[in-house]
């Protein structure tokens, strides 16, 4: 099956002369992410950033259906910043055609102010040198955001914004 | 519990990029490995099989490999989305219940299919990782800054291990990195996936690894010194990375434990370690002194890493150091997914 829109695949004579033809990954269906899941992706759509209180009363962002100690089902949500503190990280010299970002750019893991779980996000910098552990950053919201985790396009270093 | 023991293993040629389909690769080392044992089809009485969907893009592409088996008279068989290693543990299982007695074991990848370093994005969480395609090297270089932080791993230790695996890697005819580099010039190269350098990563790898594994009964006719496992054990951690230390594995220490890795020495250990920094943080989390343990005296799977095939292929390689005499006692792991999210651990001993 191809994905709607894609031009035909077209085999080509391999070095040995064998044919290759290219194959194109992708998920072929729609799913239904859940209640919770689901508030999280509606509201960064809307510019907010929310997650849920674990049992230990832990924030935990992105949100969790259920504690991960107790499996107890989590339900009251908090509202947390979009400036955090980037706890690791490391680099991606090249990025993929589908990242948020189509430069050399840093993967990290922040903790956002609020919350006490951090989650993955891109981190857009000139160069390697401008990223340390410990470091502020704040979101950096798509132009038009949808329901999805790349309604943030990225962190950038607080500092960016004066 | 019955006695079961590791009694033949084989692997294909890994090279870099083969143009044979799954079928045609697993053809010749299922053949190899009955020739190995000395027994005929009709003596395995479960096959189990270890792929990854994601690494063929087909769905259910698993079924075609049966081809290679032969399915007439028909045979028991199974499958897991998983390291031939898993299929290794479900075959344990097999074998444990009574429904069977010997089983080949076989994991097999082709890594050159397309990028696997994004397209196994598709294995993380569907919702809030996976659509922003970070890619598994950049989440294990997350994973290396996070143990150099915390002072478990330093640049130095990962220089040394990719300077011996290499090394080691000279002596092994199915590997696709080796050479003599001291962790001084490993050091001066640049970093790629910061903090990692390109040595610190994987030689990817198309192959097959496949294992006989069988009870007390019939070991000895199969093989002169059989690795018996004599503890094994698999664990998992949460996949949220948020809700993890990066810097150690518990599932791997958990998993240790319960295969009962420290009661004794460990001769040689063959942990599957992709990345540099995984062989010192597995080692830390499994109570694994790699002063006193040979460790991949293979080149393990920084030299050599056929994907789903890689983690069995330590089983086989820490049961041929059994087989040959060079260890009694011999640590056999395997992990999947980001981080050293999921592992396998077996102890194989040869009395």
């Amino acid at each position: 099956m191809a994905a709607p829109g894609t031009p035909p695949i077209i085999a080509t004579v391999g070095p040995d002369g064998s044919l290759m033809a290219p194959l194109r990954l992708f998920y072929p269906y729609d799913r239904t992410v859940g209640a919770v899941i689901g508030r999280f992706l509606t509201s960064l759509a809307a510019k907010k950033i929310e997650g849920t209180r674990g049992v230990d009363a832990s924030v935990h962002v992105p949100p969790l259906e259920f504690d991960p100690a107790t499996g107890v089902a989590l339900t009251e949500w908090v509202a947390v910043g979009d400036t955090g503190l980037v706890l690791t990280w490391s680099w991606q010299p090249e990025p993929f055609a589908d990242n948020t970002l189509q430069q050399p750019f840093a993967w990290a893991l922040i903790l956002l102010d609020g919350a006490d779980t951090p989650m993955l996000h891109a981190v857009r910098v000139a160069s390697v040198s401008e990223m340390s552990t410990g470091m502020r950053v704040r979101a950096v919201w798509a132009a038009e955001p949808t329901p999805s985790i790349t309604a943030i396009m990225c962190f950038e270093p607080e500092s960016a914004h004066g | 519990m019955r006695d079961v023991a590791i009694v033949a293993y084989i692997e294909g040629q890994n090279t870099s990029a083969t143009t044979l389909s799954p079928v045609e690769m697993i053809v010749p080392v299922v053949h190899e490995i009955l020739n190995r044992a000395n027994v005929q089809r009709s003596d395995i009485d479960f096959w189990c099989h270890g792929s990854c969907d994601y690494m063929t893009g087909q769905p259910f592409s698993f079924v075609s490999a049966v081809d290679a088996l032969g399915a007439w008279p028909p045979i028991m068989e199974s499958h897991v989305e998983m390291d031939g290693a898993w299929a290794l543990y479900e075959a344990w299982v097999k074998i444990q219940t009574g429904e069977a007695n010997t089983a080949l074991v076989f994991g097999n990848g082709k890594s050159s299919a397309g990028d696997m370093n994004r397209a196994l994005t598709l294995q993380l969480d569907p919702y809030v990782v996976a659509p922003l395609w970070p890619g598994f090297r950049s989440l294990e270089a997350m994973g290396a800054r996070a143990a150099i932080d915390a002072g478990t791993v330093t640049e130095r230790q990962m220089a040394d291990v990719v300077s011996r695996s290499l090394r080691d890697a000279a002596d092994n005819p199915n590997v696709l990195a080796y050479g003599y580099r001291d962790a001084d010039e490993l050091l001066d190269e640049p970093m790629t996936a910061n903090p990692l350098r390109a040595h610190d990563c994987p030689a990817m790898a198309d192959g097959v690894a496949a294992i006989i594994m069988t009870t007390a009964d019939r070991a000895l006719e199969m093989c002169d010194r059989p690795a018996w496992i004599r503890g094994i054990d698999h664990r998992i951690d949460f996949q949220n990375l948020g809700l993890r230390d990066l810097s150690r594995s518990n599932s791997a220490a958990l998993a240790s434990y319960h295969a009962g890795v420290t009661k004794d020495k460990v001769d040689v250990a063959e942990l599957h370690a992709t990345y540099s920094h995984h062989e010192i943080i597995l080692a830390q989390s499994m109570g694994i002194d790699r002063s006193t343990t040979r460790m991949m005296p293979s080149g393990g799977a920084l030299v050599a890493n056929p994907l789903m095939a890689a983690g069995l292929a330590r089983f086989g390689q820490a049961a041929r150091q059994i087989f040959k005499g060079n260890a009694d006692r011999a640590v056999a792991h395997a992990a999947q997914g980001a981080c050293l999210q999921q592992n396998i651990v077996a102890v194989l001993e040869g009395n």
